[in-house]
């Protein structure tokens, strides 16, 4: 047999070393910018007590879509409730609203400038491609080297995730604005930027929201696999579960997954639909 | 350059491709656009032409024949491989993106094929939108914007989003924003292409009638010969991204430079496209004939079709009057027909002719008519 052996692991070792020794200040600046959004997010969602909660969160289902899907919100929320994953569900909620909030903050304007650029197109792409397509677990080994146990590894490892649909829906939605609309823009004089803002983005916005959507629930879905670096919430359930081989409690928490991920699928989702006027068009 | 020359175009060629200027050096030499293919496109080749102020000017060509890429280098939406555009005096060639924002925020405005209306604004606010781009407030540019509504017949409709539109009604937003910019020049890109042929008919109608108001230079590109006929006051004919010809309706449709041209002119409805005042007699002899009482009169603006009935039914030739009333000169049903031949059917012929019958007091017209049978 032929000895064959290319030391790409060794080479990423180095390079996370190398970051570690130089770049310690940057991730700590991060991991304390991040633990602090963390906290704050997830002391709104758990210091009023539930009922309050239960009434804003199905308020805004009822705002958003309707009463029959307020209704279904109300029943699944009491059903987190009693199977005593309320705490555990809101501190998920918190990773997922803050990793989806900084993938999206990332990921949309990625995804302008790649509709903008083949050439930025040319190198955003495969690069998304990798992010998404490697295990997911694999993120959290250097997230963990780089900030240590908890949330912000989750986080992390999260916002990398599920950045990729952002950028691209992102993308196609305003590489497919008619060509027309765009160019009416530009024969009365407006700016890039006026026709990016007035035209591409609204006439994009269905498809970045249906983007947008994605990035939550891979969000969610990265949420449990955080649980196994100590990012708590309903993903430190299902570890706990599993460690202890005890079926109940890790349907209990994955049921639980399955309500926050209908809740916040179905809601951006209804946010993503053009308006009325829009739609007609 | 000229006074009344507004926009001029000059060798202009567009070639999409990899070696665009290897390829414009090779057409220049003479060489036609299917050697060059592995080239590129070439969409247009060596268009040259002057358009005066306040006319209309039509650019007709068939689809492939590279109209629509010719009237984008006129506002720069797509920059020429070579030659040079000159719109009111400025050149677009190495003109800055400020400098050309500038140019088509003030001096030339587009009409386009489908509309292009942003779906998620109300009509007013997509006819002031060129206003907003140059910076008017919002109270004065909806002023402005509803005036202009109201002129192409949209009031009511301001506060309506443009899915609520029938196709006729968007584009008449979409002529009103180009008209709310006051610029000099419009450009229609198939501006009626995508409607109704009735509602074409009425849209090409009312153009006429804002023209006659607004006195606007208008670039007009249409793939309909009829239409061109209709509006145009000149008429650059395009084949294969070549201009052929460049003249007024009547010498296209008199005189065709070429074989394609000609072809096409043989599809004209020469009865819509020709009107009194083009085919009338306008001797001495002809007008006091004319002017003498109990002539039927028409305008000189009247099309063929119009007035075929009223020349069958009429014993006299009819008298064809000007805007204010004036004799200028008669059409006997001799001249009618000596005009409507080449394209005329035989039965709208024969129609005609029937009419007058044996007591025909315009003897020759009589004979003549005859003659054709």
């Amino acid at each position: 047999m032929i000895e064959f052996r290319i030391p790409l692991g060794a080479w990423v070792d180095a390079g996370v070393d190398w970051i570690l020794e130089n770049l310690a200040a940057l991730f700590d600046v991060v991991k304390v910018v991040f633990k602090s959004s963390y906290d704050g997010i997830e002391w709104v969602l758990l210091t009023p007590s539930f009922p309050i909660i239960l009434v804003a969160l199905v308020a805004i289902g009822w705002l958003v879509k309707n009463w029959k899907f307020a209704l279904g919100t109300a029943v699944g929320l009491v059903l987190i409730y009693g199977v005593n994953q309320w705490e555990a569900a809101m501190e998920s909620l918190a990773l997922v609203l803050l990793a989806s909030l900084i993938a999206v903050i990332i990921s949309v304007p990625l995804g302008i400038l790649a509709a903008k650029s083949d050439r930025i197109s040319a190198v955003v792409k495969p690069l998304l491609d990798f992010l998404q397509t490697m295990p997911a677990f694999v993120y959290l080994i250097p997230a963990v080297a780089l900030f240590s146990v908890g949330v912000v590894p989750g986080v992390v490892a999260t916002i990398l995730f599920a950045m990729a649909p952002g950028a691209r829906f992102t993308e196609l939605g305003i590489r497919g604005v008619d060509k027309e609309v765009v160019e009416a823009g530009q024969a009365f004089g407006s700016t890039p930027w006026r026709i990016l803002r007035q035209i591409q983005i609204p006439l994009a916005m269905p498809t970045i929201m249906a983007g947008i959507n994605q990035v939550i629930m891979l969000s969610l879905s990265m949420v449990v696999i955080a649980g196994l670096v100590g990012a708590g919430g309903l993903g430190g359930e299902v570890v706990n579960a599993l460690q202890r081989i005890d079926i109940g409690l890790g349907f209990e928490a994955g049921i639980s997954v399955v309500i926050l991920a209908i809740y916040l699928d179905r809601l951006s989702a209804s946010l993503g639909r053009p308006s009325r006027a829009a739609s007609m068009a | 350059m000229n006074e009344s020359i507004v926009l001029e175009a000059k060798g202009l060629y567009k070639v999409f491709g990899r070696r665009p200027q290897e390829a414009v050096k090779k057409l220049a030499a003479g060489q036609s656009r299917e050697e060059l293919s592995k080239m590129g496109t070439a969409a247009v080749i060596d268009a040259s032409f002057q358009v005066r102020r306040g006319e209309i000017f039509v650019v007709m060509g068939l689809s492939g024949s590279g109209k629509s890429t010719l009237i984008r280098m006129l506002n720069g939406l797509l920059p020429a491989t070579a030659g040079q555009v000159s719109v009111s005096g400025t050149d677009l060639v190495g003109i800055s993106d400020k400098a050309l924002r500038k140019l088509r925020q003030q001096k030339i405005s587009m009409v386009f094929q489908h509309f292009a209306l942003m779906p998620h604004r109300t009509v007013l606010e997509n006819a002031a939108y060129a206003l907003e781009v140059q910076g008017i407030d919002r109270a004065e540019r909806e002023a402005r914007a509803l005036k202009v509504l109201k002129l192409v017949g949209l009031e009511g409709w301001e506060q309506k989003y443009p899915g609520q539109l029938s196709g006729g009604m968007k584009q008449r937003v979409g002529l009103a924003r180009a008209l709310a910019a006051e610029t000099d020049i419009l450009l229609m890109d198939e501006a009626f292409s995508a409607l109704d042929p009735l509602i074409r008919r009425e849209m090409q109608e009312q153009l006429i009638t804002l023209q006659r108001e607004l006195g606007k230079t208008i670039i007009f590109i249409t793939h309909d010969l009829n239409e061109a006929m209709l509006l145009g006051d000149r008429i650059a004919m395009m084949h294969d991204g070549r201009i052929v010809q460049i003249g007024s309706p009547d010498e296209i449709l008199k005189q065709p430079t070429n074989d394609y041209v000609e072809q096409f002119v043989q599809d004209v409805d020469r009865t819509r496209v020709l009107t009194a005042g083009v085919v009338m007699d306008s001797t001495p002899d002809h007008v006091t004939a004319a002017s003498l009482p109990g002539a039927t009169t028409v305008s000189e603006d009247a099309p063929l079709a119009d007035i075929l009935g009223l020349a069958a039914d009429s014993r006299r030739p009819l008298a064809v009057v000007d805007g204010d009333d004036h004799v200028i000169g008669s059409v006997g049903q001799e001249t009618l027909l000596s005009a409507l031949s080449n394209s005329a059917p035989a039965a709208e012929s024969a129609a005609v002719t029937k009419a007058p019958g044996g007591d025909a007091t315009d003897r020759t017209a009589h004979n003549s008519a005859e003659g054709i049978q």
